[in-house]
């Protein structure tokens, strides 16, 4: 039943992911993505890791509506989007890197053997507890070092975005050289 | 195993029937609540009290021509209505809805999944939701339906921080993310709701929970009297019942979520025994839902985006840390 559903997740995963790089088309783009991020958290519910897997659900959810709105600003959702042709030198080495990526994928079975967990659950922690746990102690400084970051881009983001913050858009005059005209 | 599932299917059929029935009367009600609040009578020509609308409205809605536009995206708009339904629904798998009780002899738990992470799974499904009223605005080549989409963004990015962090203060009290843990943490009668604890959570909580389902003081979008139907407007037939079904189960499950969190969920109330106590919990706010949009006017995106952003979300905060040093001392 597991290997059941790990396999249709996986092949609807990178089907969908399939789509997303090869559509011209904006919105189907955009919807695959959406549609194979939902679906990787149900590879992390097979694996009982439930909060990641939740954690993995919300997240995105709301990234990727963030890009829905650039993609509504800058494209056609209904056309075509015209692409450039690739030069072939990026062709020839994305080729080779993703040859080199198969190779990996095939040949992990055998390294996958000595993979042990560093930090297993400790017994009766719930799965919340669990990564609680962990990102507490082991991987504090990190943790810290990453809200921080996310401090700073919000405050760099309110900034850039700040600008006449406190007067309303509608009521602003028009500061173009043509309605300075008209005044005189 | 086998008998685990076999109950799990017809848990699930269950849920479904009822719900998706419950929504289609929710319009009755709807339609009869408004009237009264407006010294009308509602629907009174089909049926006593017209009590049979609804079933002439279910014939118009399966009989009536599927219409998709020309310059539409035919897959994305077909998909679209399908995902705010059956997000709708499987948000409603975590949910618990009765307390459990014995039927021939069986124990019956009525939850069909019980996660324990459930609050954040009921929550994360219905933000997932909103990709219909994105999908179909974009998909439908119509200029009120792409409003609709941008606005549906909008509301999702505004109102998303503040159910998190208003959810955020209850969680730190309960110390778990299983709505039955929340349930079971208020069972000491009336004295133990969470709502005398956390009066600001629970206020902002309903608040983004409007804004969540769509209701009237924050129904930007699909705005009848600015932007046609907003994300809606190219929908006909069924495909737009499945937006309606969805929507209407979405309040069922905010009621429902309230009820658990704040108002002591299905526990015996008084008198009253759980099941019932959490019936009527749900009722109130479906009526309150009605209520609140007979009595309000629509405001604009950027006054929702103002309250959310800039109102609601740092009291939010304040609200996590100040529950956060209580907790500590």
């Amino acid at each position: 039943m597991e290997t059941f559903a790990f396999y249709l997740f996986s092949i609807l995963i990178i089907g969908l992911f399939t789509v997303t790089v090869l559509s011209r088309n904006i919105l189907y783009a955009m919807t695959s993505l959406a549609a194979g991020m939902v679906l990787i958290s149900g590879l992390f519910f097979l694996l009982g890791a439930d909060f990641l897997g939740v954690v993995q659900l919300i997240v995105y959810v709301g990234a990727v509506m963030a890009l829905y709105a650039f993609g509504m600003m800058f494209f056609d959702a209904t056309g075509v989007v015209k692409e450039n042709n690739t030069p072939a030198t990026t062709v020839f080495l994305l080729g080779g890197l993703s040859a080199v990526v198969l190779v990996v994928i095939f040949a992990a079975p055998a390294i996958g053997g000595n993979v042990h967990a560093l930090y297993p659950t400790p017994d009766g922690a719930t799965n919340p507890q669990a990564v609680g746990l962990v990102l507490f102690t082991k991987y504090l400084i990190p943790f810290e070092v990453a809200a921080v970051m996310l401090l700073v881009a919000m405050i760099a983001g309110i900034i850039l975005a700040g600008k006449k913050m406190d007067k309303s858009l509608s009521r602003m005059k028009d500061e173009s050289p043509a309605s300075e005209k008209d005044v005189k | 195993m086998d008998g685990y599932i076999i109950a799990t299917v017809i848990k699930a059929v269950l849920v479904l029937s009822i719900i998706a029935a419950l929504a289609g009367f929710g319009t009755y009600l709807e339609r009869k609540v408004l009237a009264f609040m407006q010294r009308r009578l509602g629907p009174m020509h089909v049926g006593p009290y017209g009590l049979l609308q609804l079933a002439a409205d279910g014939i118009k809605l399966f009989t009536k021509e599927d219409f998709i536009p020309s310059g539409a995206n035919r897959l994305i708009f077909m998909i679209a209505p399908m995902i705010t339904a059956a997000t709708a629904f499987i948000a409603l798998a975590a949910v618990p809805l009765l307390p459990e009780f014995t039927l021939f002899g069986v124990t019956v738990k009525p939850i069909i999944s019980d996660l324990d992470i459930g609050i954040l799974f009921v929550l994360g499904m219905m933000a997932a939701g909103l990709y219909g009223p994105l999908l179909a605005g974009m998909a439908q080549d119509n200029k009120w339906g792409l409003l609709g989409a941008a606005r549906t963004a909008a509301v999702f990015l505004s109102y998303e921080v503040v159910t998190g962090l208003s959810i955020l203060a209850p969680i730190m009290i309960v110390g778990s993310l299983s709505l039955i843990d929340f349930n079971n943490y208020q069972a000491g009668g009336m004295g133990d709701w969470l709502i005398w604890k956390q009066p600001l959570a629970f206020v902002l909580f309903l608040i983004a929970g409007f804004a969540e389902t769509n209701r009237t003081p924050f129904d930007l979008i699909e705005n009848e009297s600015e932007i046609i139907a907003g994300y809606a407007t190219e929908y006909s037939g069924m495909r737009w019942g499945m937006f309606f079904i969805g929507e209407y189960a979405n309040m069922i499950t905010i009621g429902f979520l309230a009820s658990l969190v704040f108002l002591g969920g299905f526990n015996d109330w008084g008198f009253l025994p759980g099941g019932l106590a959490i019936l009527l919990k749900v009722s109130f706010f479906f009526f309150f839902m009605l209520w609140v949009r007979a009595s309000w006017p629509h405001i604009r995106p950027d006054q929702l985006m103002w309250l959310c952003w800039k109102v609601l979300m740092p009291l939010a905060v304040i609200n996590v840390t100040i529950t956060g040093f209580v907790m500590m001392v």
